[in-house]
């Protein structure tokens, strides 16, 4: 076998080292793996629990046979507990008593409109919009019903399946709106946040705290192998809780995932990069785990969660916080994300993420490179 | 001032070496020569200066002034090649406490190129070296103190310096122990090795060829150890037999003219005269009786000259107090620990501690860190509850009545636990209030705190920015709020200079003199003398309680005519172990 050089030797003891340490304490496995699952399991099934069955009204204010049909598929549906009304007003009233969380109105001429070819016909969707998830379910679920009557009808008649109907769905109180499916890609987001933000900001300060740091400094170790050395072994710890969200996040909780595996990796890397350069940032800078955790949370764990889009829609923020937005790596992360989990590849989209993923991993880790000292002062 | 009869080639040159941090002077205009292939001691008390200077050597630091040569090279500009000849363990040394023995020695042997048939005979010669063979698949955090250190050792010897710099390596180590390491490095220095040992113990100092002696920031003294304690050659006394007791005595001779420097060494008071004092009888003490012999210099004697003496012999705070007046009951013994058991999970903290002191003795617990004195004191104050055994304060039981007893108790924890960022005038309210002592008379407890302990020019200073001794006054003063009956101090004194730490032995003598119980841990040999009593802690046990002389008497022999505290620890633990081979084992 042909001897190691001498800084490949350094490299991989290091990387070592910093393994056993990872694999012996137990809060960096808990945090890596079974944090990750809690969080999905919580965003996966706190939505799918509510979505059982929604009370939503209904009001037909045609007479036709159409109307009475569509009435019939809505009154069909698993998720959707028809309530009958007399008038608008009523429902109004039922929907702010929050006895319903939406409702539905045919019009009076929605019959004549269905039959006449090339013609649209208004539905008229009112969600309750201060439980935004419920809102959306009660427009997604009222668009399927849809979807599948006219679907039907369009086979029953043989015809073309586009009918020509314009639905607006209105989300009233809030309109912004959430789903499932955005919401578990996003989570990953604020899994690869904690890792690599989080997690290693303790690392290189724990390094100060212990004295750990003065020793190695006293050896022939470089910058470059000890940033490395701390990078390499959490990026692995990284990219294996993705893993472990992907597979949770398909086989559990049944979120399509119809990108590739090669797209996620990459796009998955480009944001540890920029986790991780940003986590050791702080922890080089201030030295000590409580005030770089601290840091870790303000910087990075707080906007992945409310700026990045993950929870809250980016379009509905007044313009200067979106403004700030952009500066958010987990934003172009989070959005990466949805596109790879329900778009598949879509080039001109990602390609953006991309570029500013890469540029912010690059710039975080070229900070750390520049504030890593081989002196303490 | 220097001592030029060193005349050994220098291994490391300072000349004019200056550091500050922001506008903290840390180190001013350091100019030294150390000789090499010997052990130099850089010693001082703690921010003297001795971290940052060593540190400055190792490359760690780039100093504001002057220059430093170590082996011939700059240690910035030639770092690479000063670190292929240099070992430099910092302080509590840098191993992952999470991995074993063989792990950190694997790592240290990676980074420094060790490889090959090479790296085995390394480990090898070292695990020989430090005996630490047995334990090469135990987790470094679990080996003791002493064990760390020379694991530590080992990992900076796996590269074979040429020159060593230890910061404070005998820190946490059990006198065995540190007997022990001091044999490695000797060694060490016999095969030609350049060693830098620096310490807060100047009796460690005395063992080696060459002292630096720092004292904030400045170089007091460079140069053999013999040259230093010559400045105090024929002024050092002991006074057996003191008129009405030491503690008695140490007041009044304090006070006579001729008297530089006086402390308590057991029955026995240890003086310094002043230079040109002449010869001392009895009578120039102002004392009626005593018997006064010549002792041999050490270097403490030496420092308390350097820095002028000792403190003030008065302590005003005494002076303050009233006398503490104790129901009759609890007159024989106000600390009452019967068989004391803490375990934590499988590993026994202590095990089975049983001791009484009376109202007005000062109890030394004495032993090593990590030995359980911390764990028996806690117990002692409520603080913990003892897994067997009972702890009682003035006859009040701490399982059932805690909070009572810590009302007649006051607490001086280690390292002072003052609130650093409040002002000195606001601890000393909050401390007050937490022992509800309200309304005017906080209002004049207070004032009178800050009159004895002077703290007046501080009182709107924040605690954390005063210099040691002022902090230890005022924690002092804050355990004192309550007129407590006992005071318990946890390492009161660790790394505090000689003047300071007299100063605060002068405040504990004048409170037990007002009948104050004082309760002590201590890993300091040195201050041990100062106790009525002495118990020491071994290992979770109580192996030998008795007044400092009783113990220093069990260790007299042949090989230690006139034994020190040191000597004495280490003969009675010697002793505990061949008693007990199963344990020692361990």
């Amino acid at each position: 076998m042909k001897p190691l050089s001498p800084a490949l030797r350094r490299l991989l003891a290091l990387s070592r080292k910093e393994s056993y340490q990872i694999v012996r304490d137990p809060s960096s496995i808990i945090i890596a793996f079974i944090l990750p699952v809690l969080l999905l399991l919580i965003f996966g099934f706190a939505v799918n629990l509510d979505a059982s069955s929604i009370r939503v009204g209904f009001l037909n204010q045609d007479a036709g046979r159409e109307g009475a049909r569509f009435a019939a598929a809505l009154a069909g549906s698993r998720y959707i507990e028809l309530v009958p009304a007399r008038s608008r007003e009523a429902l109004a009233t039922e929907l702010a008593a929050g006895r319903i969380r939406g409702f539905v109105i045919l019009p009076p001429d929605f019959s004549a409109r269905v039959l006449r070819p090339g013609a649209t016909a208004p539905v008229q969707v009112v969600a309750d919009g201060s439980q935004p998830n419920t809102a959306d379910f009660v427009a997604s679920y009222t668009q399927g019903v849809w979807q599948t009557w006219s679907d039907q009808r369009a086979q029953d008649r043989a015809q073309p399946a586009t009918a020509g109907i314009d639905m607006e769905p209105r989300y009233w109180y809030n309109p912004a709106a959430i789903s499932r499916n955005y919401l578990v890609p996003g989570s990953i987001a604020i899994v690869m946040t904690i890792i690599g933000a989080l997690l290693t900001s303790l690392v290189v300060a724990r390094e100060w705290e212990r004295g750990t740091m003065e020793a190695l400094l006293s050896t022939p170790v470089t910058r470059t192998e000890l940033l490395l050395s701390k990078i390499l072994p959490y990026y692995v710890l990284g990219i294996a809780a993705m893993l472990v969200c992907l597979a949770v996040a398909v086989w559990v909780l049944d979120v399509p995932f119809r990108g590739s595996l090669v797209m996620l990796l990459l796009c998955t890397s480009l944001f540890l990069g920029s986790a991780l350069g940003l986590g050791l940032l702080l922890s080089t800078t201030t030295r000590n785990q409580f005030n770089a955790a601290q840091a870790a949370l303000n910087a990075a764990f707080l906007p992945a969660t409310l700026l990045s889009g993950f929870v809250f829609e980016i379009a509905s923020m007044p313009a200067p916080v979106r403004a700030v937005t952009y500066l958010i790596p987990a934003r172009y992360f989070v959005a990466a994300l949805q596109t790879i989990f329900q778009a598949g590849f879509v080039g001109p989209l990602l390609a953006s993420d991309f570029l500013f993923l890469l540029l912010s991993a690059c710039l975080f880790l070229g900070l750390t490179a520049w504030r890593t000292r081989r002196r303490l002062d | 001032m220097t001592d030029s009869v060193s005349s050994a080639p220098a291994a490391i040159e300072l000349d004019h070496v200056g550091y500050r941090f922001g506008t903290t002077v840390a180190l001013d205009d350091v100019v030294a020569s150390l000789p090499a292939g010997v052990i130099t001691g850089l010693v001082g008390p703690d921010a003297a200066g001795k971290t940052t200077l060593i540190r400055l050597m190792a490359g760690m630091l780039k100093p504001a002034t002057g220059h430093i040569r170590v082996g011939g090279l700059d240690p910035i500009a030639d770092g690479g090649r000063l670190r292929a000849v240099l070992g430099y363990m910092p302080q509590r040394f840098g191993l992952y406490e999470d991995l074993s023995v063989q792990e950190n020695l694997d790592l240290y042997a990676d980074l420094q190129g060790v490889v090959g048939p090479e790296r085995q005979r390394q480990y090898q010669r070292l695990l020989e070296f430090t005996a630490l063979a047995p334990f090469t698949a135990r987790i470094a955090g679990a080996l003791s103190g002493g064990m760390k250190q020379k694991l530590g050792l080992a990992c900076v010897l796996l590269g074979r310096p040429r020159i060593l710099l230890l910061d404070e390596p005998s820190v946490g180590v059990d006198p065995i122990s540190r007997r022990e390491l001091w044999r490695i490095v000797s060694n060490l220095a016999g095969e030609g090795i350049t060693v830098l040992w620096s310490t807060s113990y100047l009796d460690e100092a005395e063992r080696c060829a060459h002292v630096l002696l720092m004292h904030a920031g400045r170089l007091a003294f460079s140069g053999r150890p013999q040259v230093l304690a010559n400045r105090v050659t024929g002024r050092t006394w002991t006074l057996a037999e003191p008129p009405g007791g030491p503690r008695a005595a140490l007041d009044r001779v304090r006070r006579a003219p001729a008297v530089l420097d006086a402390v308590i060494q057991g029955s026995r008071l240890r003086l310094v005269t002043r230079a040109g004092a002449g010869s001392l009888t009895v009578s120039t003490l102002g004392l009626e009786s005593g018997t006064l012999a010549p002792v041999a210099p050490r270097l403490e004697d030496a420092f308390i000259d350097i820095l002028g003496g000792g403190p003030s012999p008065d302590s005003s705070l005494a002076a303050l107090l009233a006398p503490v007046t104790l129901p009759g009951a609890t007159a024989t013994a106000v600390i009452e620990a019967d068989a004391l058991t803490k375990r934590f999970g499988s590993f026994t903290a202590t095990n089975q501690i049983s001791f009484r002191v009376p109202q007005g003795e000062i109890f030394g617990l004495l032993g090593p860190n990590g030995a359980g004195k911390s764990t028996t004191f806690k117990m002692l104050c409520g603080l913990l509850l003892p897994t067997a055994g009972s702890a009682r304060i003035l006859g009040l039981d701490l399982r059932r009545e805690a909070t009572r007893a810590r009302q007649r108790l006051g607490y001086m924890a280690q390292k002072f636990s003052l609130y650093t960022t409040l002002t000195v005038a606001q601890n000393l309210t909050f401390f007050s209030g937490v022992y509800g002592v309200k309304g005017a008379e906080q209002a004049r407890k207070i004032a009178a705190m800050v009159e004895a302990f002077g703290l007046e020019s501080h009182l709107q200073d924040a605690a954390g920015d005063l210099p040691l001794g002022y902090k230890q006054r005022l924690a002092l003063a804050c355990a004192l709020m309550h007129d407590p009956a006992i005071l318990f101090l946890d390492e009161p004194t660790s790394g505090v200079d000689p003047v300071t730490r007299r100063e605060f032995w002068t405040h504990i003598n004048g409170l037990v003199q007002k009948g104050v119980t004082v309760l002590i841990t201590t890993h300091f040999m040195d201050e041990a003398e100062y106790c009525d009593r002495i118990g020491l802690v071994y290992r979770g046990e109580l192996i030998a309680t008795g007044t400092p002389d009783a113990l220093k008497d069990q260790a007299r022999g042949a090989q230690h005519p006139d034994p020190t505290m040191e000597d004495a620890f280490i003969a009675l633990v010697e002793r505990h172990d061949a008693a007990h081979p199963e344990r020692a084992a361990a």
